[in-house]
Parts: C-alpha cells; structure tokens; sequence
C-alpha cells in the first residue's frame, strides 16, 4: 500500500474507501462524505504528499450501473511529479442538486475541465470562478452526456434561434 | 455567445476605459486554422483581456463512444487530432485492452510504435509548418509539408488510407505490414534530416521568426503544472515528464535506449518551437531503432483467447472463424469486460492523450472520456496573450498547437 494512503487515512479516517484495479490507485469519497472531505482531501494530496499536478478531471454517470449506490461522479487524476505515481480519487454526488466545491483554488488547469464537467452532467461546482457552458452553446436546456439523455437528442438543433446577417 | 454574456471589463487595472474596445477574433479566421473564437479586449494594440469561446466543432463525439464497441469508436478517436490520427487510435486501444488485460505481440508493439512516432513527425511537422506561415515565413511551410505527404504515404502502405487510416483493432492491426512498408520507411528516415536541416536553418536564426517568438508568451515551469500543461508545452518549460520514458508502454521500454526527452527551460514560444525540432529528431531514432529490430511473428494476439476479428481467411474458410467473426459483431456477444473502469495514457504529440473507460460488462464503453491535450493547453492561452500585442496572439496559438476537433470533440 502506497505511504501516501497511510497519511490520508490518519487525517479523514473512515472518509473513503480504496480500491485498484491495473496500475490505476483510486481512492473513493460517497457522496455524503464528499462536500466536505473532498477539498481538504485533495489539498493534503498535493501540499503533504507531492502530488501536484492535476492530469485529468472527468465526469461519469453511474445511473443503473451494476452496484452502483450514487450517481454522478467526478474523478480527479493526480500525478506526482517527482516519482511518477498517480492517484485516482472519485468524489460521488447526488440528485436532486449534484453538487461538488471547486478546486480551482488548489489547480488553475481545473477551471475549464470543471465547465465541462458542468456542461456535460450539471454537477455544480461551488466557489468556482467562472461556472458557465463551455461546449455547448449557453442557451442549451439538457445536460446530454447524462445517461437518461438519449443519443440523438431532443431535437434542440432545430430549435435554435436562427439569426440573420442583419441581426449579427 | 454573444459579446455581452462575457464578464465585464470593468476591473482591469492600469487601463484606460476609455480607449478599450472589444476585436472578435474567429471563429473563422486564417490565423486560428481551425474554428475557435477569441474575445479580444485591446488597449491600442496590445491585448488587456482575452475570453476564449469554443464549443463551434462539439459533435458529442463521447457521447457516440457510450455507443459504439471498441473496435468502431476507433472512427471516432481518429477524428479528434487529425493531424496525427493514428496517435488516437493507439492512445484509445492501449486503453481499452490495459481494461481486457490484453499483452500484445512484440511485432504489433513495434509496427504500433513506428506509426506513434511518424505521427509525432507529422503534428509537429504541420504545428511548426503552420506557425512559421503565420509568422510571414511560407518556404518553410512547404519544406514540412513535403514531408508530411511521405508520412501519409507510409500510412497509406499500411492501412490503404492517408489520413484517418482506422488501422488499431482490440489486440492488434487492422493488417500486418509488408516489406514495401519497411522500405518506405527506410527511405524517409535518409531524407527527413536534410529537411529537417533545411526547416532549422531557415528559422532557427532568422531574425525575423526569433525576435517575434522570443519573449512571448512566457509560461513558467509552476504555471505549467498548475495548469496541467503535458508534452512539449510542458517541457519547453521545463517540466521534465514524458509518459515514453516514465510509464514505458508499447516498445519504449525496449528502445529507451535509443531517444532522449527533449527539453527547454525559456517556456515561450521559440523554446516550444526548439522542443519540438528535438523531438522530431529523436522520433527518428525510435523509428530507426524499432525498424531495425522490428520483430516477425503474428500482429494479432491469440485467436483462440476470442478477442481478435480473425482475418477473412479464417472467417470464410473455417468454422472457428466464422463464429469468432460473428461473436465479436454481434450486439449480444462481443468483449465480455471486467466491470471495472481504467485510465490509460500516452505521449502524444500534443502532449498527455489519455482515455478513462468505465466498461459495464459489456462491449461498448459505459463512459470513455478524453483527456484532450489541446483542450487543456487552450485553457492556457488567456494566460499567455495578456499584456502582449495583438500581432503575437497567431505566434502563441500556433505555438499551442490547438486542434479544434480535439478541443471540441
């Protein structure tokens, strides 16, 4: 077992849950542990255990996953620079207001990774600076990598605003 | 997003209110080469703000991936950098078979590595041609697109298409590789030097492309982590990671021995523009070196562990291939997978190309999201541009190396 989950496990005892699977470390937060352990969580990653890079910040839908208990989650993928290690820590969140803090105050490289994330499922991303669509165009109603989302939509193509060369 | 939904102006200090005036830069423009919209705040000529707008390339494409198996997203994958397609397609398979934990043969190991490594040739080759035009210098354009119509005419021996050849499968090629290939090869690796000699000479010195690189757009080596920068921005920069050395896959393990990490410390553009001149060279090597040593053997991994498309021979001649056909065609059939879900990366020439596959059992992904280099490099760019003159927004984005379709996706 990697040190560094010797050190999370003494400062949020009992907060999450690890598992691996191939050379992927993760480290699972439920969605009720995760408005408030998440944040400190990953500050202690990077400040006490050198990770400091942030790689990757993605969503899922786990909607009628087998076993799955929450629905949407966001992983962050952090790399440590100086040994090469990565750790992959999931944070879960819940209907009906999916919620999660921002870590734009510990990485900058999250600010637009988390619009998507917002864009893509409506996780809401509190204390982020500049919470806005980012892919699809602002006045778009859906969230359509959500899993009750079909794959051709609802027909919102054809009902964009149409503007005109006079207009524009 | 119309011009008024962006945050207000107001607080920027030192300027004066006045004098500001908003430039639309793109998102059809020539300097952006691909479709991507700038919101450009000026003060004179030098640019106080800028507010990137993206999103006019979206086309859902992970969205199809929770859709299609494996094998057929790998469509998909191509279309996301274009200008290295099959980069993507050995990035989305490394992926999906660390999910099957599928171990590869050595040949498909090397013949995988030889195609990463020319489509490393060919992005950087169109990123420096690209930013050179931007910057008035044409002749060098052409000496590096010259050179990229060798690397597409490699891949067209290979696979039978130039640009999105679709040519990885689930444990393997779509074919083997012939000797004619091996030539090709050999051949581009005696004449791509001189080009390459011929692309330093023309820029490295010449006063005009150095004095509109040098200086600009500066990004330090705490920045370039903070913001998650990877590959050749990263290491202009000087963050000493590449996935090839520190998380060897494919055949890189093996041929460490044949290529350096290139790397610089100025962070600004013609450091970025250097880092990938190096790169290129030491490409060659691991081509050189993998060609050299390019094992024989089968491409496919076992036909028997029912994870491969069996050649047509095999589907038309016997019955086991028949039925290996139709069990991976099938919608009820197909890859039984762990219900498990992986991150696997690699060294792209953008930078870090990464796919995080969450399998449900079944053989279409239940989530494949992209970690897309040029969607985080983009983030960058406000960073970059603030305090520069408009005239240096085309020498930072052709520096950055945005790919639209990969931004969008």
């Amino acid at each position: 077992m990697p040190g560094y989950l010797d050190i999370l496990a003494a400062r949020f005892p009992g907060a999450f849950t690890t598992s691996v699977f191939r050379d992927n470390q993760r480290v699972v937060i439920p969605a009720d542990k995760a408005p408030e352990v998440l944040l400190p969580l990953l500050r202690c990653l990077k400040e006490d255990c050198g990770f400091d890079m942030l790689a990757e910040l993605g969503g899922i839908d786990y909607l009628n996953y087998p076993n799955a208990t929450d629905r949407y989650c966001v992983v962050y993928g952090l790399t440590n620079l100086s040994t090469g290690q990565r750790v992959f820590v999931k944070a879960f969140t819940n209907d009906p207001e999916p919620e999660l803090p921002s870590v734009v105050e510990l990485w900058r490289g999250a600010n637009w990774m988390e619009r998507e994330v917002f864009d893509m499922y409506g996780v809401k991303f509190t204390g982020h600076p500049d919470l806005r669509r980012i892919l699809l165009p602002h006045e778009f109603a859906a969230h359509p990598l959500r899993k009750d989302y079909p794959l051709r939509g609802y027909g919102e193509r054809h009902n964009f605003a149409t503007v005109t060369r006079a207009e524009s | 997003m119309p011009v008024d939904a962006i945050p207000a102006t107001d607080e920027i200090a030192g300027a004066d209110q006045e004098y500001l005036y908003t430039l639309n830069f793109g998102p059809q423009h020539p300097a952006t080469h691909t479709t991507l919209r700038l919101i450009l705040t000026l003060d004179g000529e030098t640019v106080v703000k800028a507010v990137p707008d993206i999103g006019f390339l979206h086309s859902g494409f992970e969205k199809l991936g929770e859709d299609l198996d494996f094998n057929q997203y790998v469509t998909i994958v191509d279309r996301m950098n274009y200008i290295s397609p099959v980069a993507n397609e050995i990035a989305w398979h490394h992926t999906v078979e660390k999910l099957l934990g599928i171990e590869l043969t050595p040949r498909c190991k090397y013949i995988r590595t030889i195609l990463a490594e020319l489509a490393r040739i060919s992005d950087h080759l169109l990123c420096i041609g690209a930013a050179a035009l931007d910057l008035g210098a044409l002749t060098a354009f052409l000496y590096a697109f010259n050179q990229r119509e060798a690397v597409y005419n490699i891949i067209e021996t290979a696979s039978g298409q130039r640009f999105h050849p679709s040519f990885t499968r689930v444990g393997g090629l779509m074919a083997d590789v012939t000797d004619e290939w091996v030539e090709l090869i050999r051949k581009f690796i005696r004449e791509f030097p001189k080009a390459h000699a011929d692309i330093s000479r023309l820029l490295n010195r010449n006063r005009i492309f150095v004095d509109r690189t040098k200086g600009i757009g500066v990004l330090s080596r705490d920045d370039a982590i903070n913001l998650s920068c990877s590959g050749p921005i990263a290491r202009a920069s000087g963050v000493v990671r590449d996935l090839r050395k520190d998380e060897p896959y494919l055949a890189y393990g093996e041929l460490a021995g044949a290529f350096k990490v290139v790397c610089a410390k100025g962070g600004d553009c013609y450091n970025r523009y250097l880092v990938r001149m190096g790169e290129m060279l030491e490409s060659l090597n691991i081509v050189q070196a993998a060609v050299e040593n390019l094992p024989g053997g089968p491409v496919n991994v076992d036909l028997n562990d029912k994870l491969t498309i069996p050649d047509k021979t095999a589907t038309y001649r016997s019955i086991e291939g028949l039925i290996q056909h139709f069990e991976l065609f099938m919608w009820n059939r197909r890859w039984e997978t762990p219900i498990e879900e992986v991150y696997g990366a690699n060294e792209t020439a953008n930078g870090e190309l990464g796919f995080y596959v969450v399998a449900d059992g079944t053989g279409r992904a239940w989530r494949a999201r992209t970690r897309p280099p040029s969607f985080i490099h983009f983030a960058v760019f406000p960073d970059l541009i603030e305090g520069h003159q408009i005239s240096d927004v085309p020498a930072i984005l052709g520096s950055l190396n945005i790919i639209a379709a990969e931004l969008d996706r």
